[in-house]
């Protein structure tokens, strides 16, 4: 990731961009929360909306404002116009940072893996946003609207990689009625994943996880006497990685099935997505996972 | 030492360590090369995998060459390898060592010695006994031929001799002792012959094989063929390259200096040796201080020429009529004239007759004077040898026996001649050119030169040849006329102005110079051969060149010490009562020859080889390093093998890499950044090229423009705006602390004075032009180097024209209670024009000329502080200011901001430190402020008082 693309200008440039691409995204998965916050979502009774609702009589306490007058002229009594009360839904945004994030190819130039998932991030987070829908990073206080935006891009752009190989979202900051978005690469089998979505499922929400993976980690592209290394200190040594490589995809294949299948249990949908591709690919996917009904 | 061809190896044992190298290339065979690196996420998936096929990489066959190499190489090297190494001394019965040890064997003397030590080691390592013939002409009977240490003890000891080497006679019988069977020689020559060395050669071949050693480096020598006012010497030398030749002696100062460099002009070869004349072109006055000649670079008594009477300055005694009593006499008498145009050319003493004559000087003057005693001291002076030069005045003119008047060369006529007064009738007569073959030969004379008036002679027939300069009319002006061994000269007109303008023209200066340089010689002994009397040696040459006081002088007859330097007579400086003679060491070279000698190559035997083999297995190492971090690969190993690279050739170039300066700020206040605090002092840069010299008149523009470019432009700041200097003691931290702690008070006075100065200017003393300063700090460090004369000549006369120094010595007054107590400031402050001193009494101008001030402290408070005594006396030297001040306050320290305006230095304890600090800066304010208006804040006192006696006068 350039310096430019780090910088919360840029990346906001390219999330609207890369938003611009797409409609509005209003969030169809999951339950609808009882919250105040207006949106585009009924929760069939009457409240503030747009939507006609129902006629009732007007009782003591009600303006005169407040009464239709064209309905009430047809008959002594007075009626009221009640709106169908909507709300927004919530989707949470969380991101990988284990140090696996930062790769960028052995020649360390290319776009990293957590700079598209910033990317992808932002991107959807504006297009939920332009739809009314309430977004936040996991575990923050929701909100929508230009000023959630403007805050949604300064704390997706302050992440940073660790220097620890494992991260995944806090059990703590499940909550109902909300939709997850997970973006991460995944690789480390992590228990606290795990619990993670169980707690959502347990409460209610539901959500969606996209592995990211660059290139290299897809095709294995070593030969020859190698030591791998993670940042975390994971070592493995090899005099012959290229022999390695179909015992390397296989165990790719296997951790993907185990967390699809981890995903479906718990009423998650399952991604992935590589670096090799436009990150649009990946944004439209999301797309269509989160607005179909 | 075993031999493989060329190459000789000191320990050959070692190399039996090659063999490990099969095994090496093994072991390293065996090792897998360092897999490379890679950073990958994906590591966790590969846990517990297992390589399917393992493939058993080895290390290039490049990189165990390389490696094995450089084993080799280090194996090699610490063989010992030497190329061509000295042949080894073969084995004899006996080992004869013989060295040159005269003065010409100095330059080579050490090499000599570590190769006798050597061949002396090995030869009683194989059990042969050992003799020493040192060649330096005394012969202590039959050698001994020893067995033990006390050969090398002696050789130790062997130092060369400051006089010409010999060898001693009847080889026969010094070889007595030899051991039956074969002699070896080995003979360390200084590559000369010297007398009995043909007798030595045959003797020693007919008893066994002599090995020559030629000296390492060539001989020289230098002798004095010609003495007197132009002295010539002579160059000798077995190498074609001439040497320059230093003339030493003291300075003005009485600092032993170099005072020239002479140039040897054309040699000319003859049997292996070259001679370059070396004129001695030296200005008199410089050619009368020096006191040795030597060859530059070459340690060797031969190499010396010490002066003595014959290269000293002609002494001239004047003896006038009486003390000038008022000043105008002073400046017009002819003894002034005479002072200011000799003092160049000759030693002036001023005495009565009687005292001069005691003194032995070469020539005396006599100033209007007659009635000389016709049988006198003085006629026998002059009869030895002695050249008195009169001059006629109004006084010799009124003298009635004139006529009768001994020690003339000529008869003159009382009364004299008036020539082109109110009321004569002739001109004032010039002088007619003077004669080819006269003294005068070939001066020029000036125009304007006219005599008004002169004693005349009585004509007679030796007239025309004692007049040596005469008027345009053909009267004499000079005469001349021998009398005994000795010569007497009339200038027929005055010494001074009255007479003539003769005396304020440059042709005076060169006649007087003629005069006294041809007679100067007349008393010297006739080619420095000392004249009976014994004479004692005060100093000697040592074998090296050097003077060393004589030991225990023995005096020699005279006549000893004419046939120059011999055994036990060194080269030196040899003094009879007031006489003193140089005896030299420097004699004629002649190349010796070696017949039936083997001669080794004058090349130093051998080369080791070790160092050059260690440098190669770095090398090969490094390359080593190079190589397997190429092998790892990728992009950053590539830089991990470029700093490799430069820190592998940083470590084998250490040891001859120039020392890193250790950078501390600038000496130049202008390259400092200039503090914010400070943002006033910016001095606008002038431009060069402005407008000002395109106003320049055409002719003037383009002389503006060279002096502008060489003065230094702080000094021009300096000049144009105030600016305090410090001097630069060669210590970086005390120049900063100068630096530093003017900056401070320059801020002080900007702020609470109209005194706005500038930064403060580094001043090195060697090339600054102080004429441009008015106040120089100068803090006395331990280590300063003492100035040149030059420098302390310009400090005087900055001192003279107003200026101040401040010395510090900065050490609390430790070094005692007197103003010089500290050695430093002895050494350094010693040669300058000091006026006494005194302590600064409770009413000194430095006390009030700004603050009142009680005390003065710096970061010490307690030291006393010194200045120039008021002296009653008139004519004191600007003004009555103090040219100097001298403490040990370290007041610097006390004034000493950083850039930001902070102090630097902790002054005292809390808050009675801050006041000592302020005081500081209120001593430094005074001080500025006395050195800018003198005493006119001493005149300020009396102020009030004047007020009040004019109040008193206007009343009534």
């Amino acid at each position: 990731m350039t310096p430019e693309d780090a910088s919360l200008a840029g990346l906001r440039a390219r999330a609207e961009a890369a938003a611009a691409a797409l409609p509005p995204l209003v969030l169809a998965r999951g339950p609808v929360a009882a919250t105040f916050a207006p949106g585009g979502h009924g929760l069939r009774r009457p409240g503030i909306g747009e939507d006609f609702w129902q006629y009732r009589q007007a009782h003591e306490g009600d303006t005169a404002a407040a009464i239709d007058w064209r309905r009430s002229a047809r008959g002594d009594m007075r009626f009221v116009r009640d709106r169908e009360r909507q709300t927004a839904r919530t989707a949470a945004i969380w991101l990988g940072r284990g140090a696996g994030m930062a790769y960028a190819g052995q020649a360390g130039t290319g776009e990293t893996k957590m700079g598209r998932a910033k990317l992808l991030s932002l991107s959807l987070a504006l297009l939920l946003i332009r739809a009314g829908e309430r977004v936040t990073l996991l575990g923050e206080p929701a909100g929508t609207g230009a000023a959630q935006a403007t805050k949604l891009t300064a704390g997706i752009s302050m992440i940073a990689p660790l220097d620890h190989d494992d991260d995944a979202p806090l059990r703590a900051a499940a909550r109902g009625a909300q939709v997850a978005v997970l973006i991460d690469d995944f690789l480390n089998d992590d228990p606290r994943l795990d619990e993670f979505l169980q707690t959502m499922s347990g409460v209610g929400s539901t959500g969606v996880m996209l592995q990211i993976l660059h290139p290299d980690e897809e095709d294995f592209p070593f030969e020859g006497a190698v030591r791998f290394q993670t940042l975390g200190g994971q070592r493995h040594d090899t005099r012959d990685a290229g022999g390695l490589r179909a015992a390397y995809r296989a165990r790719l294949d296997e951790r993907r099935d185990a967390l699809a299948a981890a995903a479906s249990n718990a009423g998650f949908l399952f991604g992935t997505h590589d670096l090799g591709q436009p990150a649009s690919e990946a944004l439209a996917w999301l797309h269509g996972v989160l607005s179909a009904r | 030492m075993m031999m493989l061809g060329p190459i000789g190896f000191a320990t050959p044992l070692i190399l039996l360590a090659l063999a490990v190298l099969p095994l090496l290339w093994w072991l390293l065979r065996a090792l897998p090369p360092v897999p490379k690196r890679v950073r990958f996420p994906g590591t966790v998936l590969l846990k517990g995998l297992v390589d399917a096929n393992p493939v058993a990489r080895r290390t290039p066959w490049w990189l165990l060459l390389l490696r094995i190499a450089a084993v080799a190489a280090a194996i090699l090297a610490f063989a010992g390898p030497v190329w061509r190494p000295a042949p080894a001394p073969e084995p004899g019965d006996a080992l004869v060592i013989v060295m040159d040890a005269g003065a010409t064997a100095g330059p080579g003397w050490r090499a000599a010695q570590t190769r006798a030590l050597r061949a002396a080691d090995t030869a009683l390592g194989d059990g042969a006994p050992v003799a020493l013939l040192l060649a330096d002409g005394r012969s202590e009977g039959a050698l001994p031929f020893l067995a033990d240490d006390a050969i090398a003890a002696a050789l130790r000891a062997a130092s060369p001799q400051a006089w010409p080497g010999a060898y001693p006679d009847a080889p026969d019988t010094i070889l007595a002792n030899a051991p039956e069977g074969g002699l070896r020689t080995l003979w360390l020559s200084d590559g000369l012959d010297h007398p009995g060395r043909s007798a030595w050669l045959s003797a020693l071949l007919a008893r066994g094989p002599v090995d020559v050693v030629p000296p390492v480096s060539p001989a020289y020598s230098l002798r004095m063929v010609r003495d007197g006012t132009q002295p010539e010497l002579e160059l000798q030398s077995t190498a074609p390259e001439a040497r320059a030749v230093l003339a030493l002696g003291p300075d003005p100062q009485g600092i032993p200096r170099e005072l020239a460099r002479l140039e040897p002009s054309e040699g000319r070869s003859a049997f292996g040796v070259t001679s370059w004349p070396v004129p001695v072109d030296l200005p008199p006055e410089l050619l009368g201080r020096v006191t040795r000649f030597q060859i530059d670079g070459i340690e060797s008594a031969s190499a010396v020429v010490l002066g003595d009477d014959r290269l000293r300055r002609p002494v001239v005694a004047l003896i006038g009529q009486g003390q000038a009593t008022s000043e105008r006499q002073a400046l017009l008498s002819p003894a002034h004239f005479l002072r200011s145009a000799l003092e160049r050319s000759a030693r002036v003493i001023e005495a009565g007759l009687n005292d001069a004559i005691a003194a032995k000087p070469d020539v005396i003057v006599l100033m209007d004077r007659s009635g000389l005693d016709a049988d006198g001291a003085l006629t026998d002076w002059v009869a030895e040898g002695g050249l008195l030069i009169r001059f006629a005045g109004p006084r010799m003119a009124a003298d009635p026996g004139l006529a009768e008047e001994p020690l003339l060369p000529v008869r003159l006529r009382p009364g004299g001649r008036d020539m082109g007064g109110v009321l004569s009738w002739g001109e004032p007569r010039p002088v007619a050119p003077f004669a080819a073959d006269g003294p005068f030969a070939g001066l020029a004379i000036p125009p304007d030169v006219t005599i008004r008036a002169q004693l005349m002679a009585e004509p007679s027939p030796d007239l025309p040849s004692r007049s040596i300069a005469v008027l345009s009319d053909g009267t004499p002006l000079v005469t001349r006329a021998d009398s005994g061994d000795g010569q007497v000269v009339l200038f027929h007109s005055t010494a001074n102005a009255d007479w003539s303008s003769l005396p304020i023209s440059g042709l005076f200066v060169q006649m007087l110079e003629r005069l006294v340089a041809g007679a100067g010689r007349a008393t010297a002994e006739p080619q420095g051969q000392p004249q009976g009397g014994s004479w004692t040696a005060t100093d000697v040459l040592s074998g090296f060149g050097r003077l060393i006081e004589a030991p225990d002088a023995v005096p020699v007859a005279a006549e000893v010490l004419a046939d120059g330097a011999a055994p036990d007579l060194p080269a030196g400086i040899y003094a009879s009562g007031e006489r003193v003679m140089a005896l030299n060491a420097g004699a004629p070279l002649a190349l010796a020859g070696w017949a039936g000698a083997t001669v080794e190559s004058a090349r130093p035997s051998g080369i080791p080889l070790a160092g050059w083999l260690l440098i190669a297995a770095a090398a090969v190492l490094i390359a080593d390093l190079a190589g397997s971090a190429a092998l790892r690969g990728g992009r950053r190993s590539g830089r991990v093998t470029a700093s490799l690279l430069v820190v592998a050739s940083m470590l084998v170039l250490l040891p001859t890499a120039p020392r890193a300066q250790v950078p501390f700020g600038d000496n130049g206040p202008a390259d400092q950044p200039v503090p914010e605090l400070l943002a006033p002092f910016e001095v606008p840069q002038d431009d060069p090229t402005g407008a000002d010299d395109a106003q320049a008149d055409p002719d003037g523009g383009a002389a503006a423009e060279e002096p502008r470019a060489e003065v230094d432009p702080d000094l021009a700041r300096a000049a144009s705006e105030f600016a305090m200097g410090y001097v630069l003691t060669g210590n970086a931290e005390l120049d900063e602390l100068s630096r530093a702690g003017l900056t401070g008070l320059s801020l002080t006075l900007y702020s609470r004075t109209t005194v706005e100065p500038t930064p403060p200017v580094a001043i090195d003393l060697e090339t600054a032009d102080l004429t441009l300063m008015t106040f120089l700090y100068w803090p006395i460090g331990p280590d300063q180097p003492i100035p040149s004369a030059d420098a302390y000549l310009r400090l005087n006369r900055f001192l003279r024209g107003g200026g101040m120094i401040l010395f510090d010595t900065r050490d609390a007054d430790l070094a005692g209670s007197a103003a010089d107590a500290s050695d430093d400031l002895r050494r350094l402050a010693g040669p300058l024009d000091m006026p006494p001193l005194q302590e600064v009494p409770q009413d000194h101008v430095l006390t009030r000329s700004f603050y009142l001030l009680e005390e003065m402290p710096g970061r010490f408070a307690d030291g006393d502080v010194w200045v120039a005594a008021t002296s009653t006396e008139a004519g004191t030297v600007n003004d009555g200011v103090s040219p100097v001040v001298i403490g040990g306050n370290s007041w610097a320290e006390a004034w000493a901001i950083d850039d930001r305006g902070l102090p630097l230095f902790a002054v005292g304890a809390g808050m009675d430190g801050e006041r000592q600090r302020e005081m500081a800066h209120r001593f430094g304010v005074n001080l500025i402020m006395y050195v800018l208006t003198g005493n006119y804040k001493s005149d300020q006192i009396h102020v009030p008082a004047l007020l009040e006696r004019l109040r008193q006068e206007g009343q009534p």
